[in-house]
């Protein structure tokens, strides 16, 4: 019995685009951009968390099972972090309602 | 990829004498199980779910992060801007070697390496995670001599002390948890790099090795997001704001 064996290469490379994603926002932050400060922060980080899942976690090789378990862990995150959002972002929007 | 070092396990083994597994089958293999893939398959997935739980227990954390910092956004940047923004990327970028020997180690036990190819590249995860937590204290020793840690004796020199005391409240709970997940994971490839020391693990059985190499892939993602929220948000605040 033996997973999918990815050759070496596969490790250095995803380890390289790791580091280069790490320097890249290093770099962004020095620059005010304003709300895109944010995004591509969140965005690069987002990818590196993708690549170290898919490749580092070999969920690219999983099972269905595993991908569906996976998905449903950050599915849920989203829906923690939308619903109480939507609250705090749209208080104070109908006139009368508290901050 | 196969230049073929010995395996440690000869598969099947024979039937045991009590009878018990009425057929030939790994050493490894508990009996509840109908074949390897089957039990590390098993294994792998109730280790996903551990971790799902692990994403909901830091996801409040980063709720709450949410939250304060919608609250006051340049009071979080000022706060932010106080950090060493090149002791955060230097710990980034040792915490990703780590991930890199880590994945190394479990492919090492994959294709069979001999015992001391595997140990070796857990030491090096190992040394690194030590690496990371050295850091870790030389900047918490820093918070503690500049009076920011929170509670009685915090002191914050700039307009917004009070969102500057929630910022560190979260980033030492947040960088306090990972920290002892970090502790805890070292911990973890310990007993894992005795195992192998031990022969445990070759193409046939490297569960453990997988397993343990989640652990620490996950917390090295939590990190990559505990970055750049904590240390890079204010490295271009001025004070008195834009």
């Amino acid at each position: 019995m033996s997973g999918h064996v990815a050759p070496k290469t596969m490790y250095y490379f995803v380890f390289a685009a790791l580091i280069v994603g790490t320097g890249l926002t290093v770099l962004v932050a020095f620059f005010d951009l304003g709300v895109f400060n944010n995004i591509l922060m969140l965005s690069i980080a987002c990818a590196k968390a993708l690549l170290v899942i898919l490749f580092f976690m070999h969920v690219r090789w999983s099972s269905r099972l595993t991908w569906l378990v996976v998905a449903s862990g950050f599915f849920w995150l989203i829906i923690l972090f939308g619903i109480t959002m939507t609250d705090y972002l749209t208080r104070g929007m109908v006139p009368g309602t508290p901050r | 990829m196969s230049d073929a070092p010995p395996r440690y396990h000869p598969p099947p083994v024979a039937i045991h004498p009590e009878g018990h597994a009425p057929t030939p089958h790994h050493p490894w293999l508990q009996h509840h199980f109908d074949s390897m893939e089957q039990q590390a398959e098993a294994s792998t997935l109730g280790m996903w779910v551990f971790l799902v739980t692990e994403i909901m227990f830091f996801g409040g954390l980063f709720m709450a992060y949410l939250v304060y910092r919608h609250q006051s956004p340049m009071g979080f940047q000022e706060a932010s801007h106080h950090l060493n923004i090149y002791w955060g990327a230097a710990n980034t970028a040792i915490l990703i070697v780590s991930s890199l020997t880590m994945a190394l180690a479990v492919r090492a036990a994959q294709t069979s390496q001999p015992a001391k190819v595997q140990v070796r590249w857990l030491l090096a995860t190992i040394f690194f995670g030590l690496c990371f937590l050295g850091i870790k204290a030389i900047e918490y020793t820093d918070k503690f001599r500049d009076h920011i840690v929170p509670g009685a004796h915090f002191q914050w020199e700039g307009l917004y002390p009070k969102p500057a005391e929630q910022f560190y409240s979260l980033y030492f709970a947040m960088t306090g948890l990972h920290a002892l997940h970090m502790i805890i994971g070292i911990g973890i490839m310990a007993v894992i790099a005795f195992l192998a020391s031990r022969k445990t693990f070759d193409s046939d059985y490297y569960t453990p090795v997988e397993v343990a190499g989640l652990y620490w892939h996950f917390v090295d993602i939590v990190w990559i997001y505990l970055f750049p929220l904590l240390y890079l948000i204010g490295r271009h605040y001025t004070p008195g704001g834009h």
